[in-house]
């Protein structure tokens, strides 16, 4: 399951669709939307992708996990359009038959998806917005 | 001249005011070329953007063909 998506992700269905009686470990992640950058708060974040390219590029990220960790299954959603704080603008489902590479694999499916799927974030103030791009931390 | 399609996201989309447009533009224009044609470096330089000719990236060398559809991809924000 590689998608976007308008409005709240479902977690437990992102979860669902790694799930497999090999594993022994599933990791799923939520990207939250925070109520403040740099001291500012924020409201809500709005996200625009380029659904022709990030759909596949969210699909390469699965190819490349199940290359790098063999027998790990991933899954990831992210949502376009408006993300209210508190909810989540990613889920990525991870499962693996041994924890370590669980672990690896989640954090390498969120950097991954931060570098390199076309997907861009506004902050929206109480007074203004403001594009967001990612930093490599 | 050739015609392409013209995508356009997030800044770029909000200072085109277009999510798409058809452009004509030369055989010869790469696709560097015509991003600095539609958006001119201002004051602050140019917005630095990865390019997409039929949705794979592209250095800005890349010579245009009729009918591509072409994307300048601002600094990413996923995740």
């Amino acid at each position: 399951m590689f998608g976007l998506q308008e409005g709240p992700i479902d977690v437990a269905t992102v979860r669902r669709a790694v799930s497999n009686p090999r594993f022994g470990a599933i990791l799923v992640f939520e990207g939250v939307t925070r109520d403040n950058f740099d001291g500012r708060e924020v409201a809500q974040l709005a996200y625009e992708a380029y659904p022709e390219m990030a759909i596949p590029a969210l699909e390469a990220i699965g190819q490349q996990i199940a290359e790098r960790w063999p027998g790990a299954k991933c899954a990831i959603v992210h949502r376009v359009g408006i993300c209210p704080v508190e909810e989540a603008s990613v889920v990525i489902a991870v499962g693996t038959p041994h924890r370590p590479a669980c672990y690896q694999a989640s954090r390498f499916a969120l950097e991954e998806l931060k570098a390199q799927v076309p997907i861009w974030k506004k902050e929206i103030y109480a007074d203004g917005s403001a594009w967001k791009a990612n930093t490599s931390t | 001249m050739i015609t392409v399609t013209v995508r356009y996201f997030a800044a770029l989309r909000e200072r085109r005011g277009l999510e798409t447009e058809l452009m004509q533009t030369s055989e010869t224009t790469t696709i560097g070329r015509l991003y600095a044609q539609i958006f001119p470096p201002g004051p602050d330089g140019a917005l630095p953007v990865a390019y997409a000719q039929n949705h794979v990236r592209v250095p800005g060398a890349t010579p245009l063909a009729d009918g591509d559809e072409v994307a300048f991809l601002p600094p990413l924000g996923g995740g």
